[in-house]
């Protein structure tokens, strides 16, 4: 559980400042200590709080930074709560695409994916829905949603 | 500024303000002709630049669809973005690095010099490099390019630095701050570098040149250039007689135009300038306008390219400072013990985060990727740009499903390395990694290609007309007032990055044009 990153530069005082400068959901990520499985995703609207919290693990798991605090995943992955809202077929794809994995981490691990421990054994079930248009939408949104993030440039010295 | 009639069948309409269009709409208008240019983007100022990639590339980049084939990657990672060019007033001299080289005398006669090579289309030039060399010459003076005319060079950055540390133990002898068309000192009414980082984005500081803020005002200075922004060509048209007498346009409000026109000059850059040739066919042109050889949209060359990152044990900040902040040209020459023809040029290059984690390997995640990642703040980066061969298969065409927003057939681009572009490219990756290897890295990553920044050839000139689509002013073979002024008019890729050339060229075009146009011949 990363609540904490020991990395940051910004001051804890300055928490609501710098996260006033941020879009609302990403904001509610910023300000509160923020884990993966935390009580973020029980604002969630239209998808299930499982199924977000799930999500950001993903995220974690395709694009893992040890350094990086769970708050810039969430932020990352948040907005598929209103895209799901605004149009049916992304609800699906999400829904169908995150019951998949737990239907593949069940078969492996009698588990589902969140609760399976090792990364190495997530990536493995990640690589079985690899070719699916879930994962490729999901990973092609990160490189934009998790990176494109100015509170997290200065984390890699940009 | 001046304001041409749709009517007005004496002007002559170029059909883009980059490079090539830009720069002969000045050239014209200062010789008291006079000219509309249509350019199909909108017109944003030096102000109006973001530092910000990605809001950047929304706000200039090209993002029409158009579709691709082929065995090279950036189909399979990109298919509907196989060209990183400008749609903006100023073209992509927006959104270049700056990088100002003259082509080598070989460059212009490879089919001489190369002989045969099975699958290439290799032609020479109908232009030698002593007949360019004055114009050449204008160009580096127009453009302020350092190392020329008593201009100093940049000072280079710590992503030079460090590629001159490797360069130097390597043995290699042609290292330094580039000929780069960026005011290293104030210059022709623009400031100096400001080392700013964003040159991809815009220049803010004006240094660095662009039709926008040079050639363009320059032009509408002097009452006879006309630029119409948001105006999208879609025909070029001609008389019975089979004379070219004016372009339609959708303008800004979307509404179809026709602007009447003495003379067409193309300059939309490789894939566009193709495609409205073969979207202007008729029953006098049935394969497409000016095609009777068939070569309008094949041989497109858009340069072996790569890039090498590598990671060091200590902080480089690669991105700070101008983007092609060195060269390496040892590589440049035509040295086929190497096991490929022709060169290539080794440029500093630095792309910032949100860049690096979509362009450095595609499609990649997990660990291996991240780790790389994580290096950023440590690396340093190089691009490798050579010639390509041409190949009558890597082409434009028409996509035959695909239509933009005004229904007209888009463009679909086809391109499959050739043996001697992959030889070159891993020579290239090996040579780059030994430089920084050299010097201490501890990771060094082969980059593929990206969305095209160089595209070329695809109205290449020619002595014969069956052999291309342009003499050796740009005027096409078929079509006396129809020309062509951007790089599709190469008839070689050359190794280096070909802005100075067309420029060169554009001048050239200018001179021409308004000596036929005094002699009633157009």
């Amino acid at each position: 559980m990363r609540e904490v990153d020991r990395h940051s530069k910004i001051d804890r005082r300055n928490f609501l400042k710098t996260a006033a400068a941020v879009p609302p959901a990403a904001a509610v990520a910023a300000t509160t200590g923020l884990s993966i499985d935390g009580a973020w995703a029980d604002n969630a609207q239209t998808l299930n709080p499982d199924t977000m919290r799930t999500l950001a693990k993903v995220a974690r798991d395709i694009y893992p930074h040890d350094h990086l605090a769970d708050r810039y995943y969430i932020a990352a992955v948040t907005p598929w709560d209103a895209k799901a809202a605004s149009d049916p077929k992304v609800k699906s794809l999400i829904e169908e695409g995150i019951a998949l994995l737990d239907q593949v981490a069940h078969a492996n691990y009698k588990l589902p994916y969140a609760a399976v421990a090792w990364e190495e054994q997530r990536v493995a079930l990640l690589r079985e829905i690899e070719q699916t248009d879930f994962f490729g939408k999901l990973r092609g949104d990160l490189i934009v949603s998790l990176y494109n993030n100015p509170d997290v440039w200065p984390k890699f010295g940009y | 500024m001046a304001r041409f009639d749709l009517n007005d069948d004496g002007l002559v309409v170029i059909i883009g303000s980059g490079a090539g269009g830009g720069t002969l709409g000045n050239e014209l208008a200062q010789k008291g002709i006079k000219v509309v240019i249509l350019e199909a983007g909108g017109r944003h100022e030096i102000q109006d630049f973001v530092n910000d990639e990605w809001n950047s590339f929304v706000q200039l980049a090209w993002k029409d669809m158009r579709t691709t084939s082929g065995s090279w990657r950036v189909a399979h990672d990109f298919p509907n973005l196989p060209a990183w060019i400008v749609k903006s007033v100023g073209g992509s001299t927006v959104h270049w690095a700056g990088a100002s080289l003259r082509f080598d005398d070989h460059e212009f006669k490879i089919k001489t010099v190369y002989g045969d090579i099975a699958g290439a289309n290799l032609l020479d030039w109908p232009i030698t490099l002593a007949e360019m060399e004055p114009w050449y010459a204008k160009a580096e003076f127009k453009m302020g390019t350092t190392r020329t005319n008593g201009i100093p060079g940049l000072p280079g950055n710590n992503n030079f630095k460090v590629m001159e540390a490797g360069a130097r133990k390597l043995g290699y002898k042609e290292v330094h701050t580039g000929r780069m068309s960026i005011n290293s000192q104030p210059r022709d009414g623009r400031g100096a570098c400001q080392q700013i980082g964003f040159c991809f984005q815009g220049c803010k500081s004006g240094a660095k040149w662009s039709t926008l803020y040079t050639e363009i005002p320059k032009g509408e200075a002097t009452g006879n250039l006309e630029v119409r922004p948001n105006s999208m060509a879609v025909r070029i048209e001609h008389n019975a007689a089979g004379k070219i007498d004016g372009v339609v346009y959708v303008d800004g409000n979307g509404k179809m135009q026709k602007q009447k026109a003495r003379i067409v000059a193309m300059a939309g850059n490789s894939l566009e300038s193709p495609r409205l040739l073969l979207n202007s066919q008729s029953a006098n042109f049935p394969d497409g306008l000016a095609n009777s050889s068939g070569q309008v949209g094949r041989n497109y060359m858009r340069h072996m390219t790569g890039s090498v990152y590598a990671v060091f044990d200590k902080p480089v900040h690669m991105y700070r400072g101008t983007t092609m902040a060195g060269i390496i040209m040892d590589e440049a020459r035509h040295d086929p013990k190497r096991g490929f023809s022709g060169g290539y040029e080794m440029e500093t290059l630095s792309l910032g985060l949100p860049f690096m984690v979509a362009f450095l390997n595609p499609g990649a995640w997990g660990r291996g990727f991240t780790t790389a990642i994580d290096g950023y703040p440590n690396m340093a980066g190089m691009w490798l740009v050579g010639e390509d061969l041409p190949q009558e298969t890597n082409r434009v065409t028409l996509d035959p499903v695909a239509k933009d927003t005004n229904g007209m057939p888009v463009a679909s681009v086809h391109y499959d390395d050739h043996a001697n572009d992959i030889a070159m490219r891993n020579h290239a990756y090996q040579q780059g990694a030994a430089v920084y290897d050299s010097v201490g890295a501890s990771r060094t990553f082969p980059t593929p290609p990206y969305p095209s920044t160089h595209n070329l050839g695809t109205n290449r000139m020619s002595e014969k007309s069956r052999d291309g689509v342009v003499n050796k002013f740009g005027q096409t073979h078929d079509v006396k007032n129809l020309f062509v002024s951007d790089g599709s008019q190469f008839t070689t890729s050359a190794a280096c990055n070909p802005t100075l050339t067309i420029v060169a060229l554009a001048i050239r075009q200018a001179d021409y044009i308004g000596g036929a146009m005094q002699r009633g011949e157009i």
